[in-house]
């Protein structure tokens, strides 16, 4: 049932996908909202947020998947998660020195508004090592598009 | 530390054959199959953060390496100087094992490490930060100068990328080659 020009995968996969893709992406945007609280954290979240991007661009081809987060977006947002997380960290001398944690109220333990600065630090690592994965493998994809 | 055992067994045999196959992508599978035999060392282990970490990138790098190897095989050359190449490699061997065997006597024990800098973290970690899991403690407050140079390698990383592969300023295959 395959059309001859349709980009990607057959009719099942692309089933499938279009059920898990905002799975994914929600168990990603889950593991680093509570990466103080669980394990996880930043860097895991970022990569499973990417992969749920690459799997939507294995399964429906590259022109879907660049309209949902193009390549020059993804740039703009893994230089804003890298600024993002030098300027929470120069924020610090607010209060003397590099890193401080300087809310002083750090909330309860346990809870999901807690630990200060740590779930700040876990977004921005998340929009850059997501960002920039993604970034990567598209620009893998693009040099072996222009090969061929 | 039987499961840790059979874990690193499986791993080696992995490795093994993904140094010794021929076909490339039956290689990058059976790397694939190390990198998950890890994940499970470090679940066993109790460490959920380094498991899940390992294994998404683990599953990115395999995606990757897929779609790079999957249209290419290039054979391996096994021709060459064996003799020689087996003789340096058991000398190191036995040169490596001989002063890792006066090294590793004098490490602590595996499973009980000496905590002189950790201690403190672990003790205050909960009420100086007042995050529950101890890791993001240690690597986003305590040790936030370390990330954030894990950070810089990262983005070196992607724009080195970016820049090497971008089209601007590609020549085309056989139009310059005049």
């Amino acid at each position: 049932m395959k059309a001859k020009n349709e980009p990607g995968m057959t009719l099942i996969v692309k089933t499938i996908t279009r059920l898990t893709v905002g799975l994914i992406l929600l168990y990603g945007i889950y593991i680093v909202s509570h990466g103080h609280l669980s394990p996880g954290g930043g860097f895991a979240g970022g990569v499973i947020i990417a992969l749920s991007f690459v799997h939507l661009m294995l399964a429906f081809g590259k022109d879907v998947a660049l309209k949902k987060l193009s390549m020059s977006f993804a740039g703009l947002l893994e230089s804003m998660g890298a600024v993002m997380f030098l300027s929470i960290a120069l924020l610090g001398f607010m209060g003397g020195y590099f890193f401080l944690n300087f809310f002083s109220k750090k909330g309860l333990p346990f809870h999901l508004f807690s630990a200060g600065i740590i779930p700040f630090c876990n977004i921005a690592i998340c929009l850059k090592v997501g960002a920039g994965l993604f970034a990567i493998f598209v620009s893998l994809v693009l040099l072996y598009k222009t090969d061929e | 530390m039987l499961e840790i055992n059979i874990l690193l067994l499986f791993m080696i045999i992995g490795a093994v054959i993904a140094v010794e196959v021929k076909d490339l992508l039956s290689s990058v599978v059976a790397v694939g199959a190390v990198g998950l035999g890890l994940s499970m060392a470090f679940l066993v282990l109790k460490a959920p953060d380094l498991a899940i970490t390992q294994l998404v990138v683990e599953l990115l790098c395999l995606i990757i390496l897929i779609r790079a190897t999957i249209r290419k095989d290039l054979p391996f050359s096994t021709s060459g100087r064996w003799l020689f190449n087996t003789l340096s490699t058991i000398c190191f061997l036995a040169i490596f094992l001989t002063f890792a065997y006066f090294a590793l006597k004098d490490l602590p024990q595996f499973g009980k490490p000496v905590m002189r800098v950790a201690k403190t973290y672990v003790e205050e970690g909960l009420s100086k930060t007042g995050a529950a899991n101890i890791v993001a403690a240690i690597i986003l407050d305590f040790r936030g100068y370390d990330t954030l140079g894990e950070a810089t390698v990262l983005f070196t990383a992607v724009i080195g990328v970016l820049a090497i592969v971008r089209r601007i300023g590609r020549k085309k295959e056989g139009k310059n080659e005049g």
